[in-house]
């Protein structure tokens, strides 16, 4: 079906017929994106900016033997579609061998993958607008200032080889988050969601968390920093589990250089490294993780659980790595997903002798590569438990921890649930993840910032 | 041949430009200088865009038609791991309309889709000026009817042969190799050139050349169940051409990073406490960026990156400009876009105005703040207290076409020692229990710019006047306003050195911005340090 916006399947297929055909390396594999992007931001309770953009790139990978290179344009004429080609064949010529190179994949099977909603693509700057005021108006008439930013993105991949590979997939993505602070200065909150699909998503809910929890978080106290019992909500937990999720390469660690390196070589697949309550896995056909069924190679990208029951399952092996080491590639979907229980985060909350609520975490850095390590902030909205009930607002906290000892010393788990767990608020990979509550959490300094 | 394929075939001249050897090359250079503003038919192109916006009703208009151009060149080892070159090439119209803003952007090149273009930023301005509650006032702006600038660069990057990059990445890896206890090498490259054409219902019509060369080495070292790696942070980014990379002399660097990396195996673990440090500048400017640079962006200031970015400790202004004490009177930190080989250096912004020398430190108080032309009216009074005019700095960025302009800091500097040239040693000599840190390392820092904890590459304690071994897990926790208060003595002039950031991140959507931040060391008096090396 032709789509005005992006590629459909007949264009994606004649253009990369077309790109193939100017090819006169050994190999070639063409990646052809296109996509329609909109956004609008508010701050001070107005619109302050907001775009709308279409645009797709074709990136050309050429070989003579395992010599390879790689060119990109965002220009689909016939004649910068053969000038890509030959760039990526000159470039390729002049390159040193890549022993690695395994040459391109031939035809494969993908999952089905269900990532795609008009309901997004279709989403005015109008709408938008009306979205923003949803948030706004109400913020506006609690004496309140809102900040937030709604975007998405729709689109189509597609990657094709010489070899008869021919992969298309269509997806959409939006995020909605929320910043409200008090006009004071004294009090924040935030609220945010992400879906693949924009009904799902519900302005007037977020509005209300968000100004509920910049109200809350009015005049907060200091508490001293050191190990705490925590409630983080699910936006929070999966600011950290997101980092362990990106330290699983396979071939880091047989090289002796991650956390998963077995001490004397190897890695530690098939140990029990975290609470035996912790399963997590990525999938792209499950409609609540929806994401490409397939890789930029054009490799599959199935089910995987990279952690059963507190066993490391699987780390991921590259095409290379596995041919190494004489295993599959494992695929690499985008998104994850953390098995949840049945506790909610007030259940969580009235468990609570002495403890902090976390809403969510800011600016996070490695630190120590060794354990994985990060620093970072929590923000907009921190609170004191104590006896089964939030008491007052504190201060913000900085703190130096890792994943790893985070998921060891659980004490509960909640219900999942869809978050926006990329700092930047913009469109990212689908994350559920449940609410924890864990206990001696490394905190190691206060902030003043609200 | 009409107008839309003269654009394409004008494009295509250039496209493929500089990596294709020296006969190609030999063919089409001078094309290579000729920024796609010096095109008559861009010139029509921005001009139908901004005829199109009038007539639908904007109040404003400008447009930005860019090609940008980057090689990525990748090696771990003895091999390659990764070559691409990529362009991208279109257009973004920004209007105000109905008292709203409203941007639009394409890649397709023609005066059909730049008119269609430009209805749609003012459809969209309508629509988001149904709920403006405050009008936006833009500062006066000179306007620039037909001006170009490029960056100073001795050798284009996209002239130099493919083999000629390779061959000096993988010399450099064997020379880190060829160290024992040197396991992992990988060697990045980066390269851009953006040509950018920008015109506005001012009367501006400018057309930039702009490059930027990021080369940088880490280097891994394995011991007993034990890693280190180094990152080669002496050397760093710049708005200059390949010369930079031949200037910084990788292959002759390269064993004494690699030993660096081997001796941090065995660095003795730093003892928790509180000491004296001495930043130096491969390091400092990191610090400078973030708590320097980013809390005096003034949109920040006003709230308008609070969903991401952040706020900042500086607020309400009233109470800060020209009272709050940053640090000692030795301090003065300069905002410009003029120095060369700086990541931020341009001839004029991206919203048409030429930016400005100014200070936002002067001698250790709060003096000014970064502007765009719709922040510089929202300082009206404190530049009427002070006989300044109300004018933007020119602080306004875009990372692409398809991206909106918005405030982003300039280079952002910390300058020498106002009387004396102060040496290192000197700053050294005076320290009896204290540590010398090396390089820019982990960093965070809080939403409002207070808390920050920044590590480094490389870290030596200092005992009563002297350098001695090497520590490790060493990071440092301040919070802004004491640590930059807690300095004594800064570098003098011979000591200034240009750090900087590629990507600094900022926007929603987030757009990248580079930076650089020209500095000397400096000595900081009893800071917390901690130790971030746990087990697992």
């Amino acid at each position: 079906m032709a789509d005005n916006r992006f590629f459909s399947r007949d264009e994606a297929q004649a253009i990369t017929a077309k790109v193939l055909g100017f090819s006169r390396a050994d190999e070639a594999r063409v990646n052809l994106n296109s996509t329609v992007t909109g956004n609008t931001r508010f701050a001070q309770n107005q619109v302050s900016t907001s775009g709308d953009t279409r645009n797709g790139t074709v990136t050309v990978t050429s070989a003579w033997g395992k010599r390879v290179a790689s060119a990109t344009t965002n220009r689909f004429d016939d004649e910068s579609l053969r000038q890509v080609v030959e760039t990526s064949e000159r470039l390729a010529r002049l390159v040193p061998e890549d022993p690695e190179y395994l040459g391109e994949l031939g035809p494969q099977q993908y999952a089905e993958s269900s990532g795609f909603f008009e309901s997004t693509a279709d989403l005015t700057p109008e709408q938008r607008a009306r979205a923003v005021a949803a948030v706004t108006r109400p913020a506006q008439q609690r004496g309140l200032v809102a900040t937030g930013f709604l975007t998405f993105s729709a689109g189509s991949q597609t990657v094709a080889t010489k070899r008869g590979l021919f992969a298309y997939n269509q997806s959409s993505r939006v995020n909605y988050t929320t910043t409200v602070r008090t006009q004071d200065g004294t009090g924040s909150g935030w609220a945010g969601s992400g879906h693949n699909d924009w009904s799902r998503l519900n302005p007037e809910e977020l509005a209300e968390r968000a100004i509920r929890k910049a109200e809350l978080s009015r005049n907060p106290q200091a508490v001293e920093p050191g190990e705490w019992t925590v409630v983080l909500e699910p936006t929070a937990a999966a600011n950290l589990i997101g980092l362990m999720m990106g330290s699983l390469s396979a071939r880091n660690a047989d090289e002796g250089r991650s956390f998963f390196s077995k001490p004397g070589g190897g890695n530690r697949i098939g140990e029990k490294f975290l609470d035996s309550r912790v399963t997590l896995w990525s999938d792209p056909s499950d409609p609540n993780l929806s994401s490409s069924p397939f890789s930029n190679q054009g490799l599959p990208n199935r089910r995987v659980t990279w952690v059963e029951d507190g066993v490391l399952k699987h780390l991921n092996y590259d095409r290379y790595w596995a041919q190494q080491k004489n295993v599959q590639p494992t695929g690499f979907p985008a998104g994850y997903s953390m098995r949840g229980g049945t506790a909610s985060v007030e259940d969580m909350i009235a468990s609570t002798e002495r403890g902090l609520l976390v809403t969510r975490f800011w600016y996070i850095r490695a630190v120590d590569p060794r354990t994985i390590l990060f620093t970072g902030l929590t923000r907009d909205g921190t609170f004191l438990i104590e006896n089964g009930r939030i008491v007052s607002a504190v201060k913000n906290l900085r703190y130096n921890e890792s994943p790893i000892f985070m998921l060891n010393n659980l004490e509960t788990i909640g219900q999942p649930v869809a978050v926006s767990a990329s700092e930047s608020g913009d469109v990212s990979n689908p994350v559920v993840v449940p609410a924890l509550k864990v206990r001696d959490f490394t905190f190691s300094s206060l902030s003043d910032a609200v | 041949m009409n107008r839309r394929e003269f654009l394409v075939q004008g494009a295509l001249v250039t496209a493929g430009l500089g990596a294709f050897g020296p006969e190609a090359l030999a063919a089409v250079r001078p094309a290579a200088r000729v920024a796609p503003g010096a095109d008559p038919a861009v010139r029509e192109l921005a001009m139908r865009a901004l005829d199109a916006a009038k007539l639908a009703g904007a109040t404003y208009a400008d447009v930005r038609i860019s090609r940008n151009r980057n090689q990525a060149l990748s090696t771990r080892e003895r091999q390659i791991t990764g070559l691409s070159d990529n362009e991208t090439y279109g257009f973004g119209v920004r209007v105000m309309a109905s008292g709203g803003w409203g941007f639009a952007a394409s890649r397709e090149l023609s005066l059909d889709e730049a008119a269609r273009v430009a209805r749609q930023a003012v459809d969209q301005a309508k629509a988001n000026a149904s709920a403006q509650l405050r009008p936006i006032v833009l500062a006066p702006v000179e306007s620039y009817p037909d001006v170009t600038w490029a960056s100073p660069v001795q050798v284009d990057p996209f002239d130099v042969s493919i083999e000629d990059k390779v061959a000096l990445m993988l010399a450099a890896n064997e020379a880190a190799l060829g160290v024992q206890g040197a396991r992992f090498v990988n060697f990045n490259m980066f390269f851009l050139r953006e040509e950018k054409t920008f015109a506005s219902t001012e009367g501006t019509f400018t057309h930039q050349t702009i490059y930027r060369t990021f080369p940088r080495m880490s280097i891994t070292a394995v011991g007993n169940d034990e890693f280190q790696v180094l990152q080669s942070t002496d050397v760093q980014p710049m708005g200059l051409g390949y010369e930079h990379v031949r200037d910084s002399r990788f292959v002759e660097n390269a064993p004494r990073w690699a030993e660096t990396a081997v001796k941090k195996l065995t660095a003795k673990p730093v003892q928790p406490g509180r000491y004296d440090l001495v930043l130096l500048p491969s390091h400092l400017w990191l610090t400078i960026h973030e708590s320097i640079a980013h809390p005096t962006e003034l949109d920040r200031i006003m709230g308008f990156e609070a969903n991401y970015a952040g706020t900042s400790f500086i607020y309400p202004v009233e109470n800060f400009l020209g009272q709050f004490r940053y640090g000692p009177e030795i301090m003065n930190v300069q905002g410009e876009r003029s120095t060369r080989g700086g990541l931020s250096t341009v001839g004029w912004d991206d919203e048409g105005v030429k930016p400005d020398e100014y200070l936002i430190v002067k001698d250790g108080v709060l003096n000014d703040l970064q502007t765009t032309r719709e922040q510089a009216p929202m300082l009206a009074e404190w530049y009427g207290k002070t006989g300044q005019p109300v004018r933007s700095h020119g602080n306004s960025y875009a990372q692409s076409w398809d991206d909106v302009q918005f405030q982003r800091m300039p280079n952002v500097n910390l300058l020498p020692h106002p009387e004396r040239d102060v040496s290192l040693e000197e700053l050294v000599s005076d320290v009896r229990d204290g540590i010398l840190i090396d390089g820019d390392g982990s960093f965070s820092i809080d939403q409002q710019r207070y808390n920050s904890q920044f590590g480094g590459q490389v870290f030596y304690e200092i005992k009563n006047g002297k350098v001695g071994g090497m520590l490790k897990d060493v990071a440092y926790q301040i919070r802004t306003p004491e640590f930059w208060n807690a300095v004594d003595l800064i570098g003098g002039k011979s000591t200034y050195f240009l750090g900087g950031s590629f990507f600094d991140g900022k926007g929603q959507p987030s757009q990248s911005n580079a930076v650089s931040h020209g500095c000397v060391p400096t000595r900081h008096r009893r800071i917390n340090v901690i130790n971030t090396g746990r087990s697992a």
